[in-house]
């Protein structure tokens, strides 16, 4: 388990003091991948080489199994890396070795014997479906290619954490889902935890079972998958989301006046019911649909629907908390949240 | 063609004396500017403020110290190492004693161009090596040294074309050389058909070294 808290940097630079990191709290359970989602300058590559102390934290802990590695010296530091793996957006293969040779430098820096270093590479190599690339150089090999050689570099000397710093945004979607789904192979095989930067959403959507999003250095919403997507609650995280049962809705002018717009989530348990068609049974109102959409996330459905309710004050009100009874989330849809 | 034939012969004996002065003393500096200069310029890449081995304070001494000899024009360098040439191989002057000044000369040039080569790698290379827990001795040796070398190998094709020009100074202090030839029997016994051999010739030189140097370079990048 990793734990990181109340974690802090700071530095000064020619503009003056810079808070990269703000009061981060984050706790990451074993078998996770955690994903954190930021726009570039958000603070995410801080904090994720905070982790393995590549960045020196100005103030907070991070803890890998109960031990705070911003106690260890810099002999335990050297060690604990060699646990934590780490990818990279540009690959950073070296450039004058081979594939099995790029995959063996984790080894001889541990210090592995000769038949050691050899039957972990072919291993690993297998592992990434690069057997028979061994003998080639980084510059003959594509993005997709190199991040697989990357990958088994990071896992060679048996790390159990691995660090994902934007490792598919150079790649092309079709080659960013082949590596993403490595990625999650090697979670449930092996069992490793994955923490992963980047400011993809697709990403996210894909492998991430928990998220959290970062905003100028301060975490601003964490949670599953799932509940982000379907229930996003800060402004950031909508805009991530380009909410696409948000369309049209900019060019509505209400049939009524004073009437407003409401954005309602279905979640999985309320997706099913009728729940609409028996609230204007059941009350005196007028329900105008602007906009809807239906998603899944992780095999999970969700729906939004964008309404326009009219009626008396008291009466909408009433039908709006039977909604929220039948467990469907209502809120006021902002000005600023609408698009075209 | 008579007259040809004569000059020719008459290159061909005076030519090799020098012609082996030159490659000795080039070749001697070569190796001991490369042999010093190389982690003189590795340090000063690594000790600055942002890179893997931040030491301020040697940073500077050292950036002081390349400037000051590099600034220094050869000739006046050449006579200003009297004491340490007398101290190292016992004479201040002849074709030995000259191989000091020239190394000298040459260990700021590679330092330079060795740190310039170092500052180049892509700092993801290092810092995936420190990610995975190397350590900087094995970061120098494992990553940096074989990562630079197509770069540190054209710098020191430069340094030895550099040399080459250097050790034709060294006749000043009785160093001889193809420099020293030129000069005595071109220039001062007005042997205009030796001046030009001895520029064809440093020539040639030239060019082969700079062709097996670029050959060297391709062979090494993958």
């Amino acid at each position: 388990m990793i734990e990181i808290r109340n974690l802090s940097k700071s530095f000064i630079d020619k503009n003056g003091r810079v808070d990269a990191l703000k009061n981060i709290n984050l706790q990451i359970e074993k078998g996770d991948i955690y994903g954190i989602i930021g726009l570039s300058g958000a603070g995410k590559s801080t904090l994720i080489r905070c982790i393995n102390r590549l960045e020196e934290p100005s103030a907070g802990s991070v803890l890998i199994d109960d031990k705070d590695i911003m106690k260890l010296n810099n002999e335990e530091i050297l060690k604990i890396r060699r646990r934590i793996g780490m990818i990279f957006q540009s690959f950073n293969l070296l450039s004058r070795r081979d594939c099995s040779q790029n995959v063996a430098f984790p080894l001889e820096v541990s210090n592995y014997s000769k038949e050691e270093i050899k039957a972990r590479v072919n291993e690993l190599l297998g592992l990434v479906g690069l057997e028979d690339k061994r003998h080639s150089y980084p510059s003959q090999l594509s993005g997709g290619q190199k991040q697989r050689v990357a990958i088994a570099r990071a896992l060679a000397a048996k790390s159990d954490i691995l660090l994902c710093d934007e490792a598919t945004s150079a790649l092309d979607p079709s080659t960013t889902k082949s590596i993403l789904a490595l990625l999650k192979e090697i979670n449930k095989v092996f069992g490793i935890t994955i923490i992963l930067i980047t400011h993809q959403m697709e990403v996210i959507k894909e492998i991430c079972n928990k998220v959290a999003v970062i905003s100028e250095g301060e975490i601003v919403e964490q949670g599953t998958t799932f509940e982000l997507f379907s229930k996003p609650s800060h402004a950031v995280t909508k805009r991530f989301l380009s909410d696409k049962s948000l369309e049209g809705t900019l060019s509505y002018t209400p049939q009524n006046s004073g009437a407003e717009l409401y954005k309602l989530t279905f979640l999985e348990e309320s997706a099913h019911k009728p729940v609409i068609s028996q609230m204007v049974k059941r009350m005196d109102i007028e329900v105008n649909i602007i906009a809807g959409h239906l998603s899944s996330v992780q095999g999970k459905s969700y729906g939004n629907l964008v309404i326009e309710v009219s009626g008396e004050s008291k009466i909408v009100a009433e039908a709006l908390e039977y909604l929220r009874e039948n467990k469907v989330f209502v809120e006021v849809l902002a000005d600023y949240e609408r698009v075209e | 063609m008579k007259e040809l034939n004569s000059i020719l012969l008459k290159l061909l004996e005076l030519m090799p004396q020098p012609l082996a002065e030159t490659l000795y003393m080039v070749t001697a500096a070569t190796i001991f500017s490369v042999l010093l200069g190389t982690p003189l310029g590795i340090v000063t890449a690594i000790s600055e403020e942002h890179h893997m081995w931040p030491h301020k304070n040697l940073n500077r001494v050292l950036n002081l110290l390349i400037n000051i000899t590099r600034s220094l024009p050869f000739i006046i360098l050449m006579i200003a190492v009297f004491p340490l040439s007398k101290l190292l191989v016992g004479r201040r002057i002849g074709t030995t004693a000259a191989i000091v000044p020239l190394t000298i000369a040459a260990i700021p040039f590679v330092a330079r161009l060795v740190e310039n080569s170092v500052k180049e790698l892509a700092w993801g290379i290092i810092e995936a090596a420190l990610s995975m827990g190397a350590n900087t001795r094995q970061i120098i040796f494992k990553v940096i040294l074989p990562e630079a070398l197509p770069s540190i190998v054209s710098g020191i094709t430069m340094t030895i074309i550099n040399l080459i020009g250097y050790s034709a100074m060294a006749g000043a202090i009785g160093g001889g050389g193809l420099g020293d030839l030129a000069i005595r029997f071109g220039y001062q016994g007005f042997q205009e058909d030796v001046l030009f051999g001895t520029v064809v010739v440093l020539l040639l030189i030239v060019q082969l070294v700079q062709y097996l140097g670029d050959k060297i370079y391709k062979r090494l990048i993958k």
